[in-house]
């Protein structure tokens, strides 16, 4: 196994207490094994650390993009967070650290 | 025809001196030609409409002197309009500003138009806009309400622009409009998908340099080159409604397909419903082309049907929130940082306080673990800071939590330095729906 890191970057953006995170293939040829790997299910496990989050996911096949929509993950959100990153800017490189795609 | 937008700023506080060299890339274009300053967060809003309570003057962006002093007699000199949000709850006022800024430079004045109308309070009551159908914020609407300012959306900025306006400002609309409203303004766009093109031209421009290779690095993996000097983005956009994403010659940066796709997909919910007042937009089919260096070509973009009301966001007061920090190194740091927490958590309950407080240890995964305790590193010997953090209505029980804290340089575990603490005001907000037909924009020009 291998850090999602190694294949693909992403960026967090905040709505409230929703965040999004996209993961986007560096190479097309790894764009299959993120899209059948990095499932919603997963990811939710992933982020439950965070609280009860709700997650969507959304593909981008023409830009080799997807796009996970985390509702409930910023303790509130930006406003109302005691987190030390209230907007959930990180989240993006703890995706991308924590979730294990095969090697 | 191409019609060239820049934008010299993302946020309030983003870099003061980035507009020059895209001023300095489009005076030799000889086309309509755009500086969008994108500096409205709720907070500023917020903190804003509480200034013009107290003096009618002001109520603008704080932020608007170091925009419009450094950039405004070169904008005007190159034939460069610019559009912003600095107006923040006192767009009028702003203009007045601008216009003192211009006068102590000897410039020519400025012509400026000004959009209002997104002030709910001018037209309802604080009753009135409570009963508006709420998106989210159920738990804190009732709360001390200090603003609520409904998103006017592009239109009334292509207003603005047909009147010749040297510089055009407004409070809140969707920060996209800053872009959207000029385009429409030149090219008369009215169809669903030129009008979805240009939200999506103004969303890849409206956070500065993030589309253009800020926030983006990661050495080894996603290098940029010379981000102290990265260049803030310019779109020429065509009558289509492509475009191209590129930067002025000579700053640093990048502009390429990843850091284009980075910035599409921010603070984007369904890629097929991105909604604005205009329209709802669909990047499912967006496409990104080279176009030579530093240049990506943007085509695809689909709009459906406007949604049928508009969104307000209503800023409440929220209590206090206290931030205290303090360092423990060497061997056993972790021990002694646990035992600083423990010994301030313990004081707290014993003076009755019982609000959540966040116990992070900073360097044992306090960041990606947010209060759970769960340390990346088991040894216990590196280099650890405790951070505490309260939020309460009290102010007192907020200071408290700094006073427990501070207390530990004499009072605390072995070798504790590095005292820092924070304590400032909270606002929250909610976001309501607002039938189109209780909002009327208003144009005023000052010249």
């Amino acid at each position: 196994m291998r850090p999602l890191h190694d294949i693909a970057h992403g960026r967090a953006g905040d709505k409230g207490d929703t965040s999004n995170v996209s993961v986007i293939a560096y190479r097309a040829e790894d764009w299959a094994q993120i899209k059948n790997e990095v499932t919603a299910a997963k990811v939710e496990t992933l982020f439950s650390r965070f609280g009860n989050v709700k997650v969507h996911r959304y593909e981008l096949p023409q830009l080799h993009a997807l796009n996970f929509v985390i509702e409930n993950a910023l303790g509130g959100g930006v406003n109302a967070s005691l987190a030390i990153d209230r907007h959930g800017k990180t989240l993006s490189s703890f995706l991308l650290t924590e979730f294990q795609v095969s090697s | 025809m191409t019609v060239y937008i820049g934008c010299g700023a993302g946020f309030a506080g983003d870099r003061f001196d980035a507009a020059a060299a895209i001023i300095a890339e489009l005076a030799s274009r000889d086309a309509p030609k755009y500086l969008m300053f994108e500096c409205l967060a709720e907070r500023t809003l917020a903190s804003a409409q509480l200034e013009k309570l107290k003096d009618p003057s002001k109520g603008y962006s704080p932020f608007l002197d170091q925009y419009f002093s450094r950039h405004l007699g070169a904008a005007m000199s190159a034939g460069v309009k610019i559009v912003s949000n600095l107006g923040a709850a006192h767009p009028i006022s702003g203009a007045q500003r601008v216009r003192e800024i211009a006068a102590e430079q000897g410039l020519k004045p400025p012509r400026v138009a000004v959009v209002m109308g997104d002030d709910l309070s001018e037209t309802m009551s604080e009753v009135e806009i409570r009963d508006l159908p709420l998106m989210d914020g159920q738990d804190v609407i009732h709360r001390t309400m200090r603003a609520a300012n409904v998103y006017l959306g592009a239109e009334p900025v292509a207003e603005a622009a047909a009147t010749g306006a040297d510089v055009i400002l407004v409070g809140r609309t969707t920060d996209s409009a800053l872009a959207l409203g000029p385009l429409m303004h030149e090219y008369g766009w009215t169809d669903l998908d030129r009008l979805a093109a240009g939200t999506i031209t103004g969303h890849l421009l409206e956070c500065g340099a993030q589309v253009s290779g800020a926030y983006f690095a990661d050495p080894g993996k996603k290098d940029v080159p010379d981000l102290a000097r990265v260049g803030f983005p310019i779109a020429e956009v065509q009558e289509d409604g492509s475009f191209v994403i590129t930067k002025p010659k000579g700053t640093g940066g990048l502009v390429d397909r990843a850091t284009v796709t980075e910035q599409l997909l921010y603070e984007m919910h369904d890629p097929a419903a991105y909604l604005v007042p205009e329209a709802s937009c669909d990047v499912t089919g967006l496409t990104l082309s080279d176009d030579g260096e530093n240049r990506i070509r943007v085509g695809g973009v689909k709009g459906h049907a406007r949604p049928e009301k508009l969104k307000a966001t209503v800023s409440v007061d929220f209590g206090w929130m206290a931030e205290a920090e303090i360092s423990y190194a060497g061997i056993g740091a972790l021990a002694r940082t646990q035992l600083a927490g423990e010994i301030v958590e313990t004081r707290m309950r014993e003076a009755g306080v019982t609000e959540e407080i966040a116990f992070d240890i900073i360097g044992g995964g306090a960041t990606f673990g947010r209060g759970a305790k769960q340390f990346v590193n088991d040894a216990g010997d590196g280099d650890y800071r405790l951070r505490l953090s309260i939020i309460t209505d009290d102010k007192a029980t907020a200071q408290l939590l700094n006073d427990e804290l501070y207390h530990l340089y004499c009072s605390g575990p072995s070798a504790g330095g590095g005292i820092r603490n924070a304590l400032i005001p909270q606002m929250a907000t909610a976001s309501v729906m607002v039938p189109r037909d209780l909002v009327s924009p208003r144009i005023e020009v000052i010249e």
